[in-house]
C-alpha cells in the first residue's frame, strides 16, 4: 500500500480514536466525581446525534447543536437526580445494573421515537464528497471539524477543572468527598453536574461525527464499550491519557482490517479491553499501586 | 422428606399440572412457548448459581447458550460428504457418529447426528469457559462486568460476521434431536406433550442437582466465599478454583439449553447472542431474588412466557431493561428475598422454626 | 522443635517500610505473642506469614518447607489456621455452620460427588457436623450453633472465630487480636481458652494488645516497633526491657 492510502487509514482511526476518546473523558468525570462507571455513557452520543438531525428540520444546524446537547445535558441530569441520588450506599453491582438498565431504556425510547432509521447530520462545512488536500491525502473537512471540536472539548474541560471554581469543587468533591462538603461544596450537585458535562460533550460528539460515521439507536453500547476500553487504557479517571489512547484505539481498529474482516471490527476493540484488564488494568498512564487501591 | 425433596415434587406437580389445563381447555399450542420457556430457565439457574452463590456477575451468558446452539446446529446441518476420506471427517465416521440424511433438493447430507454434536458444542462451550474464566473471574466490579459483557459481544459479532455460520439469517433446518426409540426433541406439534415433558423434566433433574451442590460441602464453600472470601481462603478453600468452576458448570447449563432449543425451534439466530439476551437472563435472576433458585426459577417461568407469547410486544427489552432498574432501586435483594417469604409468613401467623428457617 | 522459622522479611508499601528484616522462630507446643505500638507492623507479618502477602525479601518456613509466596488455602491446607483483628465470620451462617467450614480441608465430598449426593458424603457431613459440635462443647459455645453467626454478641462471635480456625486441626494457630473489643472478664476467658488451645497441642502465635492477656499466656514475646524487631523475650524479661519500655511510654520511662 501506498503512503496515501496509510494516511487515509490514520485519518479514519483518527475521527473514530476522537469519538471514543470523547465518551472516554466523559466516564472519567463522573467516574471521577462518583466511582461510578456510567454503563449509559454511550448513549448520549446517541442521542445528541439523533436530537440534532430532528432539530436540523426546522431550525439551522448550529441552533439543532445547541439544542441537542441542551437535552442531551438534561436529560443527563435527569438520570442522576431520579435514579441515582437518592440511593444510599449502593454496592457496586447495584449501581453497574441500574445504569444498564439506563442505557436500555434511553436505548428503547430512541428506537420507538426514531424507529431503526439510520441518521446523519449534514456536513458542517462542504458536502459529503468535499475534500480538502493535504500533499495527497485527502481528508474531508468533517474530520477537521471533529478534531477541532474534540481538542476544543480538552481545552475547555481543562481550563473548567483547573481554572473555575466550580470546576475546582467538583475535583475536590472527586478527591475527598467528606472533607469537600465540609468546605461548603454540595456533593450532590457536583455528582449532577458530573452527569451534565458528561452527558453535553458526549451529544457534542455524536453531532460532530454523524455526518462520518452515522448514527442510530442501537450505537450506544458498542460505543460504551470502546469508550471504556480507552479509558481503561489510559488509566480509569485521567481524561488526558485517554486522548492518546483514544487515538491509538482507533487507529488500531483501523488497520485490522489488514488482519480481519471489516465485520470483526468490534472484536478487535473488545480483544484489546479483556487483554488490557487481564494484564494491566491501570492502563498504559496509570499506577498499577494506585489502580489497586481504588475500591470496587 | 426434607425440604428440597418436597420442592422438587411440588414444582414437578406444577408442571403436570400445567399441562393438564392446557389439554382441557383444548389451548395444547401453549406449551410450546412452555417449552421453550423451560429451556430458558435452564440458562436462568445456572446463571442464579453464579450470581447469587459464587457472587460473580456475567454479563454475557448469551454466548455460552450461543455457543452451544451453533457448535450444535453447524455440525447437525452442514454437509460434510466432501470431505468424507478426509482428516478429521473420516475419524467421526469411524466413530459412527455421522449420520446421512436427506436435504431439502433430495441429495444426501453427510452431518455429525445430534449426539454427538451436543457433546461436542458441550465440550467446547466447558473448554471456553475454563479458558477466559480463570482472568475474568479475577477481576472485580466493573471490570467484570465488562469483562463478562465484552465475551458477549465477541460471540454475536463472531456469529453475526460468519458467513459459515448464516450471518444474520443464522442456521435453519436444524434436525430433531432424537433421544431414544421414537422420542425426540422436536418442535413439531405431535411430539408436543412428550416434548414439554422432556424440557421441563431435564429442568428438574438440573435443580436437584444444583440444589444438592447448594447443601453439600461445596456449597457451604462457595457461601463462604460469598461472604467472607479472604476468610474462605484462610480456611483452605481454594477459591479461585471453586469459583471457577461455578462458572464452567454455569456455561455447561447455559451451552446445554442452547443446544437442546434449537433442535427443538429447528434452529437458531445471532439475537441469541445478544447483549439483550445476557440482561434480560439478568434481570430475571435479580427479580428472582439473586441467591433464590426456586425464585430465579419461577420468574424465568413467567417472565419467559409472557415474552414469548408476545404479551410484551416492541417493548420486550424496555420491559427487562425496566424490572431491572425497578429492582435494583427498590429491592436489590430480589422480589422473592427469604426475608419477605418469612415477613410474609408471619403475617399469616405460621408457627414452627422461622427464625433460622431455611429455603433452597 | 521449631515449627515456623521466619527469616529477613520485610515489605514495603509505596513509601512506608511496613515489616522491616524480622526474623523470629516459634517452638512447637508454645505460646508466642507478637507486640508492639499500633503501626508496628503486626498484622501486616501475619498477613506475610499466612500467604495473605507477598514479602519483598525474607522467608517463611513452615516445619519443613517455605511457604513464602504460597496462596492463603495453600498455606491453611498445610496445617496453619488463622482468625483476622476484624472479625470475618460468614454472614448468613449459623456460628456451627461456620465452624463446619473449618473442616473443609478434612473433608473431600467434592463438585460432582455433591450434586449426585453420592452414599459416601452422608457419613461424611455427620462427621463434619458432629466434630464441630464438639469443638463448639470444648470451647462452651454449643447452645449457639444454630444461631446466625453473624448476630451475635461480641465476644462469642470471638470465639466462634476461634472454634472455626480450630475445626482447621492446625499444627500452628494464628490469632489476631483475638481480645480486641472484649472486656475484663471475657478477655480472662479468652486467655483460658488460649491456653487449653496450647495443651491440645497447637501451637499458638498471636497478637495481642492487652498486656495481661499477653503476659499471663505467653511462653515467648516478641516485640515490633516501626516494622523492626526490638526485642525477643520471655514475658518478665520482656518487661525490664528498656528499649521496648522506651517504645511503650517514652524516653524518660527507659531510664527509670
Amino acid at each position: 500500500m501506498n503512503i496515501e492510502l496509510f494516511f487515509q487509514y490514520v485519518v479514519a482511526g483518527l475521527t473514530y480514536g476522537a469519538i471514543y476518546a470523547i465518551v472516554a473523558i466523559g466516564f472519567n468525570i463522573i467516574y471521577n466525581a462518583t466511582g461510578i462507571i456510567n454503563f449509559a455513557q454511550g448513549e448520549f452520543v446517541m442521542l445528541g446525534g439523533m436530537t440534532a438531525v430532528t432539530l436540523n428540520h426546522f431550525i439551522p444546524l448550529p441552533a439543532a447543536i445547541l439544542g441537542a446537547v441542551l437535552v442531551a445535558t438534561f436529560v443527563g441530569a435527569l438520570i442522576e437526580i431520579v435514579f441515582i441520588r437518592w440511593l444510599r450506599g449502593p454496592s457496586v453491582l447495584r449501581l453497574i445494573i441500574i445504569t444498564i438498565g439506563i442505557s436500555i431504556l434511553i436505548r428503547e425510547t430512541a428506537l420507538h421515537i426514531w424507529g431503526e432509521s439510520v441518521r446523519a447530520l449534514p456536513y458542517f462545512t462542504g458536502t459529503s464528497v468535499t475534500s480538502i488536500n493535504f500533499r495527497g491525502v485527502y481528508v474531508s473537512p468533517q474530520v477537521l471539524w471533529v478534531i477541532g471540536i474534540s481538542a476544543v472539548i480538552v481545552v475547555f474541560l481543562t481550563l473548567f477543572f483547573n481554572h473555575t471554581l466550580l470546576g475546582r469543587q467538583m475535583r475536590a468533591c472527586s478527591a475527598n468527598r467528606d472533607a469537600a462538603r465540609l468546605c461548603g461544596i454540595s456533593a450532590r450537585n457536583m455528582v449532577t453536574l458530573s452527569f451534565m458535562l458528561s452527558a453535553a460533550i458526549g451529544a457534542l460528539g455524536g453531532c460532530v461525527v454523524s455526518p462520518i460515521t452515522y448514527v442510530h439507536y442501537d450505537i450506544g453500547t458498542p460505543l460504551a464499550i470502546k469508550g471504556f476500553t480507552v479509558a481503561i487504557l489510559g488509566g480509569l479517571g485521567n481524561s488526558t491519557a485517554a486522548v492518546a489512547a483514544g487515538m491509538i484505539l482507533g487507529i488500531m481498529e483501523s488497520f485490522s482490517i489488514w488482519v480481519l474482516p471489516a465485520a470483526y471490527k468490534d472484536v478487535i476493540s473488545i480483544s484489546i479491553l479483556l487483554v488490557i484488564l487481564f494484564v494491566r488494568p491501570s492502563g498504559i498512564f496509570g499506577s498499577a499501586e494506585t489502580a489497586r487501591l481504588k475500591e470496587f | 422428606m426434607k425440604a428440597k425433596h418436597l420442592q422438587l415434587l411440588g414444582f414437578s406437580l406444577v408442571i403436570v399440572a400445567i399441562q393438564l389445563l392446557t389439554q382441557f381447555t383444548n389451548s395444547a399450542y401453549h406449551l410450546t412457548q412452555l417449552t421453550m420457556t423451560a429451556y430458558y430457565s435452564l440458562l436462568i439457574v445456572g446463571l442464579c448459581m453464579l450470581i447469587g452463590y459464587a457472587g460473580q456477575i456475567s454479563l454475557g451468558h448469551a454466548g455460552f447458550f450461543a455457543i452451544g446452539g451453533y457448535i450444535s446446529a453447524f455440525l447437525t446441518t452442514h454437509d460434510l460428504s466432501p470431505y468424507k476420506t478426509k482428516g478429521i471427517v473420516a475419524v467421526l465416521a469411524k466413530a459412527g457418529v455421522l449420520t446421512t440424511r436427506p436435504d431439502l433438493y433430495g441429495g444426501d447430507l453427510l452431518t455429525v447426528n445430534p449426539w454427538a454434536s451436543c457433546i461436542m458444542a458441550l465440550s467446547a462451550a466447558i473448554i471456553v469457559a475454563y479458558i477466559i474464566g480463570g482472568p475474568v473471574l479475577k477481576l472485580k466490579g466493573h471490570y467484570l462486568a465488562m469483562a463478562t459483557l465484552g465475551f458477549g459481544i465477541i460471540v454475536y459479532r463472531i456469529v453475526l460476521g460468519s458467513g459459515l455460520l448464516g450471518a444474520a439469517d443464522g442456521i435453519s433446518d436444524v434436525p430433531s434431536f432424537r433421544l431414544f426409540s421414537g422420542i425426540e426433541i422436536t418442535g413439531r406439534s405431535s411430539a408436543r406433550v412428550i416434548n414439554y415433558y422432556i424440557a421441563w423434566g431435564l429442568v428438574i433433574a438440573g435443580m436437584a442437582l444444583l440444589l444438592n451442590l447448594i447443601h453439600s460441602r461445596v456449597g457451604r464453600a462457595l457461601a463462604s466465599i460469598h461472604g467472607a472470601e479472604d476468610a474462605a481462603d484462610a480456611m483452605g478453600i481454594p477459591t479461585a478454583q471453586y469459583k471457577l468452576k461455578i462458572f464452567v458448570l454455569s456455561a455447561a447449563f447455559a451451552s446445554l439449553a442452547g443446544v437442546l432449543l434449537t433442535h427443538y425451534n429447528g434452529g437458531v439466530g445471532p439475537s441469541e447472542a445478544s447483549v439483550m439476551k445476557s440482561v434480560r437472563y439478568v434481570a430475571i435472576v435479580a427479580v428472582g431474588g439473586m441467591a433464590n433458585l426456586w425464585g430465579a426459577l419461577a420468574m424465568s417461568l413467567i417472565l419467559n412466557y409472557l415474552s414469548l407469547r408476545g404479551y410484551f410486544g416492541t417493548f420486550d427489552d424496555a420491559v427487562f431493561g425496566g424490572i431491572l432498574i425497578l429492582i435494583m432501586l427498590f429491592a436489590p435483594g430480589g422480589l422473592l428475598r427469604r426475608q419477605i417469604l418469612r415477613d410474609i409468613r408471619h403475617i399469616f401467623g405460621a408457627k414452627g422454626k422461622d427464625q433460622g428457617g431455611e429455603a433452597a | 522443635m521449631t515449627i515456623l522459622s521466619v527469616q529477613g522479611l520485610s515489605k514495603r508499601f509505596g513509601g512506608v517500610q511496613a515489616v522491616s528484616d524480622v526474623s523470629f522462630a516459634v517452638t512447637e507446643g508454645t505460646v508466642k505473642a507478637l507486640i508492639g505500638p499500633n503501626g508496628a507492623g503486626k498484622t501486616t507479618l501475619f498477613n506475610l506469614i499466612s500467604g495473605f502477602l507477598l514479602p519483598d525479601r525474607g522467608s517463611v518456613v513452615f516445619g519443613r518447607t517455605p511457604v513464602q509466596g504460597l496462596k492463603p488455602h495453600q498455606v491453611a491446607s498445610r496445617g496453619m489456621a488463622r482468625t483476622f483483628q476484624h472479625i470475618r465470620l460468614f454472614p448468613k451462617m449459623t456460628a456451627l455452620e461456620n465452624i463446619m467450614v473449618g473442616r473443609h480441608i478434612h473433608s473431600r465430598a467434592g463438585f460432582i460427588a455433591g450434586m449426585l449426593n453420592l452414599p459416601f458424603t452422608w457419613k461424611e457431613e455427620q462427621r463434619v457436623r458432629d466434630k464441630s459440635l464438639e469443638i463448639m462443647q470444648f470451647l462452651g459455645i454449643a447452645d449457639l450453633a444454630d444461631t446466625e453467626a453473624t448476630s451475635l454478641a461480641y465476644g462469642r462471635q470471638r470465639i466462634v472465630e476461634l472454634g472455626r480456625a480450630i475445626a482447621c486441626e492446625p499444627s500452628l494457630l494464628l490469632l489476631d487480636e483475638p481480645a480486641a473489643g472484649l472486656n475484663i472478664r471475657e478477655t480472662a476467658e479468652m486467655g483460658k481458652l488460649i491456653s487449653r488451645v496450647r495443651d491440645m497441642g497447637i501451637t499458638v502465635l498471636l497478637v495481642e494488645h492487652d498486656m495481661s492477656l499477653v503476659m499471663n499466656i505467653s511462653d515467648e514475646i516478641v516485640v515490633l516497633s516501626y516494622g523492626e524487631k526490638i526485642a525477643e523475650d520471655t514475658p518478665l524479661a520482656i518487661q525490664k526491657n528498656p528499649e521496648v519500655i522506651r517504645v511503650y511510654l517514652g524516653e524518660e520511662n527507659a531510664e527509670n
